[in-house]
């Protein structure tokens, strides 16, 4: 692994497999009745939070406290960022406390790769969301998702509906799932697919309903709110029409066909009450998911020796339930 | 008033010869005095003092990231004669009374003509035309009428400025920039704004601008000079609008004509600028554009910034880069070891016309006798490794920062007193 987790198009196929075959062993411990390994004792995992989400922080607390590590919640409300300090100066300031990860979500794009090239910090910095860059934990747990209904994701079809334009987690869901050999089709009117997007490796289209035939997945897209008044699209109501995953077209869809979406969701808009609360809906598993992709994410990042951990870990393994136990257990 | 007899440089590039600086202006060698002082300028090329149409000085209001005097100081190493002060100053530099203190600063450090630029509109605010007229006749002469940094979108006070102008040969110098189009815009709008999740900053946006520009100054007759021009569709407006015989004159910054967007994958704000770096197509047309004359001159738009500004995430970051101090050797990197412009087009480039469209009269000269002595001296076999702490300026931010560039100044004159000799500031 890298030292830095900050875009998809960081990762090579067989890094992402790895961090996806990781999460797989990691996610067997939410069923346990002990969820916690201790892995990174005595290390610090920094979550540095300039924008609200309480999912994506609490998501990342949970993982480093499954694998032991202290963390520290810095959110810039109530922080001296709101006093006007610069980014700089925080970094320096979560240096000094001596970070070991610096989970980082800010409304700037590109400012977790400015925080890990700066030479401000030395601690490994995860992109937890850049603007409207790129999310690349996001991606990571819904290719895990959709590994886990699919199986391998060579050749499936994932078709991506939405605000593509401003979307960290379409940007990050294109270039990972691409690495990964999936077909991915975005699908947006066409004031909200940026321009360039044509030497994206993926397919694109406006009509949603051409889409929908012949794909395992649709992930929907969050529809944000200061687009609506933006003249993107003439109103809530026909951008529901044209790109919003309803009943009936959830019908069209493949019967093992799965519909995900990275949250909060505007029920009635971009997605009914029906499909989002259907069996076949996997955006509450995305969440669990999320977990266990985090902690393989911190693991790998953190866990000394890049080429592998694992041997040496089993090596080392102590008493109690550790991450070699976990792995024999999940190869049985 | 020591007198100076360059030897052996290439005036324009041409055959070696002598220049003599005498009493603030260029005289026959054969008349030096016995007490001359000689300088051995075998291999260096001799250029007409270099201008520039769009330098911001900072000053009023800005003195932490460059001074009157630090700027002019950039401005004779970077070769410059003659700077024009933007006027997006704190105050603002839209009444006689500013214009003439930025003037006599500039007349006090001693080391460039500063020719304060007026604002068009008052505030930079483009509700209603700034006393153009009292700045024109203040003690300043101002004659390049700008509000660089916003646009004056405003179609009729853009009109309104063009004719106005009219009555003292002035010109109005236009940041062409649609401000809808824009909004929030933080890079070109391309495949690499697309990728990295930043908002675009189409070209159209500019070549609006300027088409609209360009009809107005056919319509009404009048002068328009276009600010930093950075897109190919840019260039073909202009050449076009010269085909009409329409009094449209352009620039283009040397960051334009090396520069593209993919070092905004970097993330680092030194490469944010306005208008942003554009691709590798654009600056092959601005080379082209400037190289056949569409694009008349060269101007820097030196604008400093200090460190803070820069160093923090891209959205927050100033925009603008250093520009005095490398123009040469851009100049040379781009245009003239490419086999683009000999050194005769360079002085063109970067004295004759810049100094023609902003009326100044004692720059932009022959080298002739006669002449007055402003004249720049350029190494241009010598190869330098960009050191942002060997500036000058107050700021730090070059996006040349370790490059290997071509061409070192190693001498400028104003009015025959040295300002640069043998590379050290005087």
């Amino acid at each position: 692994m890298k030292r830095h987790l900050l875009s998809s198009a960081d990762l090579t196929r067989d890094e992402a497999v790895r961090i996806l075959d990781t999460a797989d062993e990691l996610r067997s411990l939410a069923d346990r009745p002990i969820k916690k390994l201790p892995t990174l004792r005595g290390r610090t995992v920094v979550n540095l939070f300039f924008e609200d989400s309480t999912r994506t922080r609490i998501s990342f607390e949970a993982a480093a406290k499954r694998l032991s590590a202290d963390v520290i919640n810095f959110s810039a409300k109530g922080s001296s960022v709101s006093k006007g300090e610069s980014l700089k100066d925080t970094a320096l300031t979560l240096e000094a406390m001596g970070a070991d990860a610096v989970v980082i979500r800010h409304a700037a794009s590109g400012a977790a790769h400015r925080l890990a090239n700066s030479g401000w910090v030395r601690s490994s910095v995860i992109n937890a969301g850049d603007g409207t860059h790129e999310h690349p934990t996001q991606a990571l747990l819904d290719a895990f998702t959709l590994r886990r209904h699919l199986g391998e994701l060579d050749g499936r079809s994932v078709t991506i509906v939405g605000d593509v334009l401003h979307s960290r987690v379409a940007r990050s869901n294109a270039l990972l799932l691409s690495t990964l050999g999936a077909e991915v089709t975005l699908v947006a009117p066409p004031t909200l697919l940026p321009v360039g997007v044509s030497s994206w490796p993926v397919q694109t289209s406006y009509d949603l309903d051409a889409s929908l035939d012949k794909c395992d997945a649709v992930m929907m897209l969050r529809v944000q709110h200061e687009r609506m008044n933006a003249a993107f699209f003439p109103s809530a109501r026909e951008y529901s029409r044209r790109y919003g995953l309803d009943d009936r077209r959830f019908a069209r869809l493949p019967e093992h066909a799965i519909v995900m979406h990275p949250g909060p969701m505007n029920r009635g808009m971009e997605i009914s009450a029906g499909v989002a609360d259907h069996a076949r809906s996997v955006i509450v598993e995305q969440v669990t998911n999320g977990v266990a992709v985090r902690m393989a994410v911190l693991y790998l990042l953190l866990s000394g020796d890049p080429d592998d951990s694992f041997a040496s870990q089993q090596a080392t393994a102590s008493a109690g339930p550790d991450l070699g136990a976990t792995q024999r257990q999940a190869t049985r | 008033m020591t007198s100076y007899l360059i030897q052996g440089a290439a005036p324009f590039g041409g055959p070696a010869g002598d220049l003599l600086l005498h009493e603030g202006r260029l005289s026959d060698p054969a008349d030096a005095p016995p007490a001359v002082v000689t300088i051995d300028a075998a291999g260096l090329v001799a250029l007409p003092g270099l201008v520039d149409l769009h330098t911001h000085l900072r000053e009023p209001g800005r003195e932490d990231s460059e001074t009157v005097l630090t700027g002019s100081q950039a401005a004779a190493v970077g070769g410059f004669t003659a700077v024009h002060a933007m006027a997006n100053t704190d105050p603002v530099a839209d009444t006689a009374g500013v214009v003439e203190q930025v003037h006599n600063l500039g007349r006090l450090a001693g080391y460039v003509d500063v020719r304060p630029v007026g604002a068009v509109t008052a505030g930079l605010a483009g509700q209603r035309l700034a006393e153009l007229g009292a700045m024109a006749d203040s003690a300043a002469r101002v004659r390049v009428f700008s509000d660089d940094g916003t646009c004056v979108s405003d179609a009729v006070l853009m009109r309104r400025a063009l004719e106005y102008v009219k009555a003292f040969d002035g010109v109005i110098a236009q940041h062409a920039q649609e401000p809808r189009l824009t909004e929030g815009a933080q890079m070109n709008e391309g495949t690499m704004s697309g990728v990295l999740g930043m908002r675009g900053w189409p070209a159209v946006a500019e070549e609006a601008i300027i088409a609209r520009d360009c009809l107005l100054a056919g319509h009404v007759g009048s002068r328009l000079h276009v600010c930093h021009v950075s897109t190919a569709g840019s260039v073909e407006l202009i050449r076009w609008a010269k085909s009409k015989g329409w009094a449209v004159t352009a620039e283009v910054t040397p960051h334009h004509l090396m520069l593209t967007d993919e070092l905004a994958s970097t993330y680092d704000p030194l490469y944010k600028v306005n208008p942003p770096l554009r691709t590798a197509d654009d600056v092959e047309a601005l080379r082209a554009g400037l190289a056949d004359g569409t694009i008349d001159c060269v101007a820097t738009d030196h604008a400093p910034h200090p460190t803070e500004d820069k160093e923090c995430e891209w959205a927050a970051a100033a925009m603008g880069m250093l520009g005095l101090e490398t123009a040469v050797s851009v100049v040379q990197h781009a245009m003239v070891d490419t086999g683009r412009l000999d050194w005769a087009a360079v002085a063109d480039r970067m004295s004759v016309r810049p100094a023609a469209i902003g009326r100044l009269g004692s720059h932009g000269g022959t080298l002739e006798p006669g002449s007055p002595a402003n004249v720049v001296l350029i190494d241009p076999s010598s190869v330098r490794t960009i050191d942002p702490r060997e500036s000058v300026s107050l700021s730090r931010n070059t996006p040349y920062a370790g490059l290997e560039l071509p061409g070192r100044v190693m001498a400028t004159f104003l009015r025959g007193r040295p300002t640069l000799l043998d590379g050290k500031l005087q």
